[in-house]
């Protein structure tokens, strides 16, 4: 499914000596099946662009498509569980969020919501937690006396068990060690690509971005700034420091070798393992045309 | 001066101890700090880091072993005496506001302390400064950001002008920006003052900078040693949850591709001059 | 609607009613509110409410915004102005239509309790708007103080308090938090039948309870490290500083007694 931002604006607290203005003249396009990262200072905007993804916030000013839905200023949207059981939302500690007595019914209560028959909510919830590497005999635990790393999962799959085309994920790995985050994020990108998922995440780490995206937004000051492949926008270093960013550590890595040892490797390494190979097929080829 | 400052010597530590099945958030955990270090306490989700922490100040008493901190046993007599020389910064920055205002958090131990207001303004506006946050001393909490919230923190600690400071993933909750931001103040901290630190993290670069590293797996000490020492342990610390930083990955990674590097890299400057001299040998 | 409800709320500025001593303010608004009892005429009333957008002006604070940001209580202003229209029945009749029949005495008492409830709002706003949240608490500790003696805990109220009021703001965002993470997974808050909406609340108010102790626990232990026993041998940062205009204040408020005095039927 494709979402489309046309000159969206948003103002927390519009109307009071408190008004906020987050967003100006966003545009932005998430076609359908693309890994979309959006990354930006703190504060830059992101978690509010990503709320007008599924309508929790409506824009002050501009139009939102979210499938062929139109969500515009001014005009009172009627009916948005549509477009809620759609797109679902990881938010930044989702851990927050659980409720209910057992991990079980916790997992069930999105489908539920969205009318989802008992049975195959329930089926989904087993599916999910074997997907998600909990262990046996947890579905009927209070999520309340689990682990951090757990709930974490938990409320992950309370989003993924609405079965939504979208999928979108606001810091999804915070405070998780370094298993836990690679897991986690390894898994998302396992769904985004067996499901058919249009994925859209918020993240901190340049190295996510890099990695799993096949497209990056830049968020500066409520601006969208630019869009593009990842490696068109880590190579600019330039343009990533104006907007308070730092490339990936591989890039700055290639960077650095490239500087040192006068070799180019090409296209830019958006990950380790790639910029391992790059550096290594270079010294070879390096030294034998010595 | 090498003087100890802090120990654990076998201390173990149940949260229910009635409950059979429960296994001990940290168990039979020996280790001393001297004065001035800087130690790193790395480890899984749930190994225990958190709960050392509240038997370093007191907040738990161990089950078994003896928690020592300036050369005193902590006790119900001493523990007071203790907290009023260690300042502590706790992962949530929205959680640990007690003021309303930047300075007002900054006074509060110091009240607490009976320091008298002429001396406490003193106090308040050096910790501030320490941390680079005096133009913000009006300001309230929930309009800064969270690598500014927790400088605060830390100048509220520092205001008691401690001996220890312990920070319990103080820059998790943090983006990349507020992350430096922390760090940088500890690094200039400990170079103006010697101040010893303590820091929990889950962040391997960060550990990497310490002095010591301790790690702990399952609420037991794993092992301790420099960065490159235990950074040497390469999968068993991964099969542990944990990572190496960024340099040694890419050391190991560039040795399976078929580069021969002799090292074991900590730093990405390091790992770029070996490249280069390995390619200039060739 | 919640955010921008600013009732309770402080915007820092810098204008007179802001500089003055929190004790002057309390007690100001205090002694205002029994003062305005004091009115019983056209007169007394009509010099209220001048008094009252006198201070507002003074405060600085742009009055659409004050307008704008009661709104909820303005709802309870006209219910309360139809109740004393509609059910007092004395003087001549003005107006009937039907079973509703509207006398002079309920107008004009109509009116009267309107503007009461106008000014006192808008006078406890003005307090609140332009004075700290510890501000304010300072300033209840020390007029409290004297109650120490008969061993009523004034630090911990004090304390209390003004805990709970650095908490709002952060809870308040939290709310909304979770409100739009379940929002988000269907749930459906504010339509349906009524039983609907109780069974809606839980989702809500269950994760809320669970963040509020937690954050309660930590700021606890927060508070317990940094050395907190309680009030004994604490000694204070804030300084109170009263100052010529906070006693100005207070006279001026002794010459609107008089006038009022003057002017009453
Ligand atoms: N509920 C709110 N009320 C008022 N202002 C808000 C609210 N939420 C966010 N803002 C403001 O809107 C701006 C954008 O915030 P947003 O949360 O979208 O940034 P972000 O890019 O997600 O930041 P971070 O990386 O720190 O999560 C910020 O200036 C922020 O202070
Ligand atoms: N208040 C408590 N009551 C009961 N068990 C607890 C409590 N706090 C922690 N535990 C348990 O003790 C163990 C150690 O927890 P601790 O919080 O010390 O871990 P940690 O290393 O700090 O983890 P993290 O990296 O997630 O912060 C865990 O198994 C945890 O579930
Ligand atoms: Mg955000
Ligand atoms: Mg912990």
């Amino acid at each position: 499914m494709e979402i489309l931002l046309k000159g969206v604006g948003y103002s927390y607290a519009e109307d009071t000596p408190f008004e906020k203005r987050a967003l100006t003249d966003v545009n932005l396009h998430i076609p359908s099946g693309s890994y979309t990262a959006i990354i930006g200072h703190t504060g830059s905007g992101k978690s509010t662009v990503l709320q007008h993804l599924n309508a929790l916030l409506k824009p002050t000013e501009g139009v939102v498509m979210i499938g062929d839905r139109k969500i515009e200023a001014g005009v009172k949207a009627k009916d948005l569980r549509n477009v809620r059981r759609q797109v679902g939302i990881v938010f930044q500690f989702p851990e927050q969020q659980l409720f209910d007595e057992t991990v079980l019914k916790d997992i069930m209560f999105g489908p539920l919501n969205f009318g989802v028959p008992e049975k195959e909510a329930e089926r989904r919830a087993r599916e999910l937690v074997v997907q998600l590497g909990l262990p046996d005999g947890v579905l009927e635990k209070s999520p309340f006396d689990l682990s951090g790393g757990q709930m974490r999962r938990v409320a992950i799959a309370g989003v993924l068990a609405m079965e939504p085309e979208v999928l979108v994920l606001d810091e999804p790995t915070a405070g998780l060690d370094p298993r836990g985050r690679r897991e986690i994020m390894d898994l998302f990108h396992e769904l985004h690509i067996t499901k058919n998922l249009t994925t859209v995440l918020v993240t901190h780490s340049m190295e996510d971005a890099a990695r799993y995206a096949d497209r990056v937004a830049i968020m500066h000051k409520g601006h969208c700034m630019v869009t593009g492949e990842p490696k068109a926008i880590f190579s600019n270093e330039e343009q990533l420091q104006d907007y308070s960013l730092q490339p990936p550590r591989s890039v700055r890595l290639q960077r650095d070798f490239e500087e040192r040892t006068g070799l180019k490797l090409g296209e830019i390494s958006l990950t380790e393992e790639v910029l391992a190979k790059n550096i290594a097929l270079a010294m070879a080829e390096g030294s034998r045309s010595l | 001066m090498n003087t100890e400052i802090l120990s654990f010597e076998n201390v173990t530590f149940t949260y229910n101890t009635e409950d059979e099945t429960m296994r001990p958030a940290v168990e039979n955990v020996t280790f001393s700090i001297e004065s001035g270090e800087w130690i790193a306490l790395v480890g899984h989700n749930g190994s225990g880091k958190s709960t050392m922490a509240k038997l370093m100040n007191g907040l738990l008493f161990p089950n078994e072993g003896k928690v020592k901190v300036f050369g005193h046993t902590m006790s119900e007599e001493t523990l007071w005496d203790i907290r009023s020389q260690m300042g502590m910064v706790f992962q949530n920055p929205d959680n640990q506001f007690v003021g309303a205002t930047v300075q007002d958090d900054v006074a509060f131990a110091l009240e607490n302390n009976g320091v008298p207001h002429a001396q406490m303004v003193e106090r308040v506006h050096v910790a501030l400064s320490q941390v680079k946050m005096e133009d913000y001393k009006d300001h309230e909490p929930h309009h800064l950001s969270g690598g500014q919230k927790q400088r605060v923190a830390i100048a509220g600690a520092l205001a008691m002008r401690p001996k220890l400071l312990i920070l319990d993933e103080a820059t998790s909750m943090l983006d990349p920006q507020g992350r430096m931001e922390v760090i940088e103040t500890i690094r200039r901290l400990r170079e103006s003052t010697g101040l010893t630190v303590i820091s929990i993290t889950h962040d391997l670069e960060e550990a990497a900078l310490a002095e010591r590293i301790i790690v702990m797996n399952r609420g037991q000490k794993h092992v301790e040693g420099t960065p490159a020492a235990v950074f040497n342990e390469g999968s068993e610390l991964t099969e542990m949850g944990l990572d190496l930083p960024f340099a040694m990955r890419m050391t190991h990674l560039l040795q399976e591709a078929g580069v021969a590097l002799q090292e074991e890299h900590m730093t990405e400057d390091k790992l770029v001059d070996e490249l280069w001299k390995y390619y200039s040998r060739a | 609607m919640m955010e921008k409800m600013i009732f309770g709320r402080f915007i820092p500025g810098d204008s007179v009613v802001h500089r003055m001593d929190p004790r002057a303010k309390i007690l100001f608004v205090f002694l205002f509110i029994a003062i305005v009892f004091v009115a019983n005429n056209a007169w007394g009333y009509a010099i209220l409410l001048g008094f009252t957008l006198l201070v507002v002006f003074l405060s600085k604070i742009r009055l659409y915004f004050l307008i704008n940001g009661l709104k909820p209580v303005f709802i309870l202003l006209i219910f309360t102005f139809f109740l004393h229209l509609f059910f007092t029945r004395e003087g001549d009749l003005l107006f009937s239509f039907g079973f509703i029949e509207i006398y002079e005495e309920g107008l004009r008492q109509g009116i009267f309790i309107s503007i009461r409830f106008l000014v006192l709002v808008f006078m406890t706003s003005v307090l609140t708007l332009t004075t700290s949240p510890i501000s304010i608490t300072d300033g209840i500790e020390v007029l409290l103080g004297p109650f120490k003696k008969i061993k009523l805990p004034v630090h911990e109220l004090a304390l209390m308090m003004s805990i709970s009021l650095r908490f709002i703001p952060t809870l308040m965002d939290e709310t909304g938090k979770i409100l739009k993470a379940q929002m988000a997974r269907g749930s459906d808050i504010g339509s349906g039948p009524m039983k609907e909406r109780v069974k809606a609340v839980v989702p809500l108010l269950i994760p809320l309870f669970v963040s509020a102790f937690k954050r309660a626990e930590d700021l606890a232990t927060a508070m317990e490290v940094r050395g907190y026993r309680g009030g004994e041998g604490r000694t204070r940062y804030r300084q109170l500083n009263w100052q010529l205009a906070d006693t100005l204040s207070l006279v001026l408020l002794a010459g609107l007694t008089a006038v009022l005095w003057y002017f009453r039927a």
